[in-house]
């Protein structure tokens, strides 16, 4: 109870950045903080942005990792046509891509190919990755056919895992990863369109929370060094939302998500808001302190 | 359930003290310069927001308004003024035709204004800050420390005859009401106030309106209502003063001393079955209403300010106005000289799915000095009695007491924490 009541005002926190001046940084802050040059030496506490960078990579290569051993096992099952098991390893296969998936999405067709949901795919073209391996585990309750599907979403994501080690990172697109994940929550887990056949959204929800939480720690020393407000209202606002998702919380996992009514939906909604809302002030922080 | 909901802190008074700065950089930078350069417009009009009653009540009324109430998720009483502190900063800034904060600064960050409103004036924009019977707690249950001056006056509505209230859109903590001339303008001032105050409050139910339904001044002509009729002829006006006194604002000899110089609100969403409506001959009609459809005027008479004489009886020796007519079940005469300040709206939202018909009506809204003397026996009458009950369903209710209003360095709600 005191947790959950200790987490953020959003736009509170984007009220006191917007008054601290142009750049959104409290002066006193930004001028003791300012990179030294010449001949004096660096201030050896002040926070990197390649710190920054080097916590993230390491969070999404693990990430992109685990998503490669996940699927594997998953497609396995898909591949054997054994419906029980694959659809036990549905939803833990997804969650290592849902924690990064604003890493995928920067690379053109591998997210759709991955992660498209039915209406999403333009007619005409493939309805192939884990969503259409729902359908057929789910509505369908029939893996004839699926091999291939199979085959060709374990081959994306070792795709992925070879390219995440290629991406450009720096603290504001890390900070803007974090608020995507958000956004993705909001827009489509929260709908319950995300895994229509499964009803596995809380997995995915869950897993975009906690692969913010971890963008954002990644630069958090970043941005308290700029405002301790800003950063210890953020922490308060995942921690208000890993705190809301605890009571449907079942064995490894979750429950269904079309048990949930609107009534429980519209809170949690509600509090990734409320979270996102300081959080997009991030990216702004970050910058300068680079 | 609603304390575990909340997700505040007490940095929401930095933010307050902060906005409070923002704003005044953000009038002399935004919509001012703008509007400095501009030629003068009606549009632009501003209607103050200080004044010892709240603004959006004698006003004459506007055109539009976008009305929202809120729950409160927090149960700290120090959050819940320092949201109000906030509101009320924000609230003088939007009506005097300002953003709140600014506009365009950051490229990295969201503006702290959504923008949608420049260029488009104050448009006689008011906010009107109201509090629910819900926000008073209980003894066993007092979230706020507010219980003991929960006014007499703020009892929960009974529940009335042909009621089809929805939860969902019905009570609330709070409320606000935006009326404006311009629908942006009225939607941008919620919006902005929601998100400043995201995490401390929700939304509970908003309802867009359309069309003024009554004249509020001696000056104003009133409007017709979607029924096609002239309403609120025979309105409490905000211009005269001694009406406003009696029957509107609560006055000193009244308790709790918190209110005086405010008022109660009741809104209720009223749906019309105008299909059914439409299929009505026009004399049914008239005698339903009370009123000559195109002239407005009471039955039996020529023109609309005709005086209602609720007792003439025709040439058959039956009253000219029949006795389940509607204006003569909601006169004054008939409910002892009870009168109420009717400031509602027309809306619209689409149709209703299960059965293809518009989903539209009347957002009745008034004001008085107490409801339980006001809006409770009108509606009791009417429930009973009125004809146009055959083609209207009330199925969204609140009742809110208006705190009054406030002066520079104060906060509308602020008379609430003595």
């Amino acid at each position: 109870m005191i947790k959950l009541r200790q987490a953020a005002a959003g736009f509170a926190v984007a009220v006191i950045v917007a008054a601290c001046g142009t750049n959104g940084v409290p002066s006193g802050a930004a001028a003791s903080l300012s990179p030294s040059r010449g001949s004096v030496a660096p201030d050896a506490s002040a926070p990197l942005a390649a710190d920054s960078v080097a916590t993230y990579r390491t969070y999404l290569e693990t990430n992109a990792d685990l998503l490669v051993e996940r699927t594997r096992l998953f497609v396995d099952a898909v591949v054997a046509a054994k419906v029980p098991a694959a659809r036990a390893l549905y939803a833990s296969a997804r969650e290592p891509y849902e924690r990064i998936e604003p890493v995928a999405e920067t690379f053109g067709d591998l997210d759709p190919a991955i992660d498209a949901r039915e209406n999403d795919v333009a007619a005409g073209a493939a309805f192939t990755g884990f969503h259409r391996l729902e359908r057929a585990l789910w509505q369908q309750n029939s893996l004839v056919g699926m091999a291939p599907i199979g085959k060709k979403l374990l081959a994306d994501v070792i795709t992925l895992q070879g390219l995440v080690k290629t991406v450009d990172l720096d603290p504001a697109t890390i900070a803007n990863g974090a608020v995507g994940l958000l956004n993705e929550v909001s827009a489509s887990k929260i709908t319950g369109e995300e895994d229509r056949y499964s009803h596995t959204d809380l997995w995915d929800f869950a897993a975009n929370v906690v692969g913010a939480q971890e963008a954002f720690n990644a630069v958090r020393p970043l941005v308290a060094a700029r405002s301790a407000t800003l950063a210890t209202t953020i922490d308060a606002g995942f921690q208000a939302v890993l705190d809301a998702l605890q009571p449907y919380q079942k064995g490894t996992g979750f429950v269904l998500y079309n048990t949930l009514t609107a009534a429980d939906t519209q809170p949690l909604s509600q509090l990734i808001d409320a979270l996102a809302d300081p959080l997009s002030q991030v990216a702004a922080i970050v910058v300068t302190a680079q | 359930m609603t304390s575990s909901r909340a997700i505040s802190r007490r940095q929401l008074l930095a933010g307050g003290l902060a906005a409070g700065a923002g704003l005044a950089v953000g009038g002399a930078t935004g919509f001012g310069l703008a509007r400095a350069a501009e030629p003068l417009d009606p549009g632009l009009q501003l209607v103050p927001f200080y004044g010892p009653h709240q603004a959006g009540i004698a006003t004459a009324a506007q055109e539009r308004i976008q009305f929202a109430a809120f729950d409160v998720l927090t149960d700290r009483r120090a959050e819940l003024q320092d949201l109000l502190r906030t509101w009320t900063a924000a609230a003088a800034a939007l009506t005097a035709g300002n953003p709140v904060g600014d506009l365009a600064g950051d490229p990295l960050r969201p503006p702290a204004d959504t923008g949608e409103a420049v260029g488009l004036g104050a448009a006689r924009l008011t906010l009107t800050l109201g509090v629910g019977p819900s926000l008073f707690g209980t003894p066993g249950n007092d979230r706020f420390g507010l219980a003991s001056i929960r006014p007499a006056a703020l009892a929960e509505l009974p529940p009335f005859a042909h009621d089809q209230l929805d939860p969902a859109s019905s009570d609330g903590d709070l409320c606000v009401q935006a009326c404006a001339e311009d629908p942006q303008v009225a939607f941008h001032a919620i919006r902005v106030l929601a998100r400043i105050g995201r995490g401390i409050v929700a939304i509970r139910w908003a309802q867009v309106g359309f069309g003024r339904t009554s004249s509020t001044t001696s000056q104003q002509a009133t409007p017709r209502n979607l029924l096609g009729f002239l309403d609120g002829t025979n309105n409490v006006h905000g211009d005269d003063q001694q009406a406003m006194d009696t029957h509107i604002w609560v006055a000193p000899s009244d308790d709790p001393a918190w209110m005086h110089g405010g008022t109660y609100l009741v809104a209720r969403r009223i749906r019309m079955r105008i299909e059914a409506w439409d299929r009505d001959s026009l004399g049914d009609q008239e005698a339903t209403i009370g009123r000559h459809k195109l002239s407005g005027a009471p039955l039996g008479r020529a023109v609309e300010r005709d005086p209602v004489n609720l007792a003439a009886l025709g040439p058959d020796g039956q009253p000219v106005i029949p006795l389940g007519a509607h204006i003569r079940l909601a006169a004054p005469a008939t409910n002892g000289g009870i009168e109420l300040l009717r400031r509602g709206y027309s809306f619209t939202d689409g149709i209703d799915n299960a059965t293809g018909q518009l989903d539209g009506g009347l957002f009745f809204i008034c004001f008085q000095r107490d409801p339980r003397t006001g809006f409770v026996p009108v509606q009791t009458r009417l429930a009973a009695s009125d004809a146009l009950n055959e083609y209207i369903q009330h199925v969204g209710s609140g009742l809110f007491a208006i705190p009054p209003g406030t002066t520079a360095g104060g906060y509308i709600g602020e008379t609430l924490f003595g």
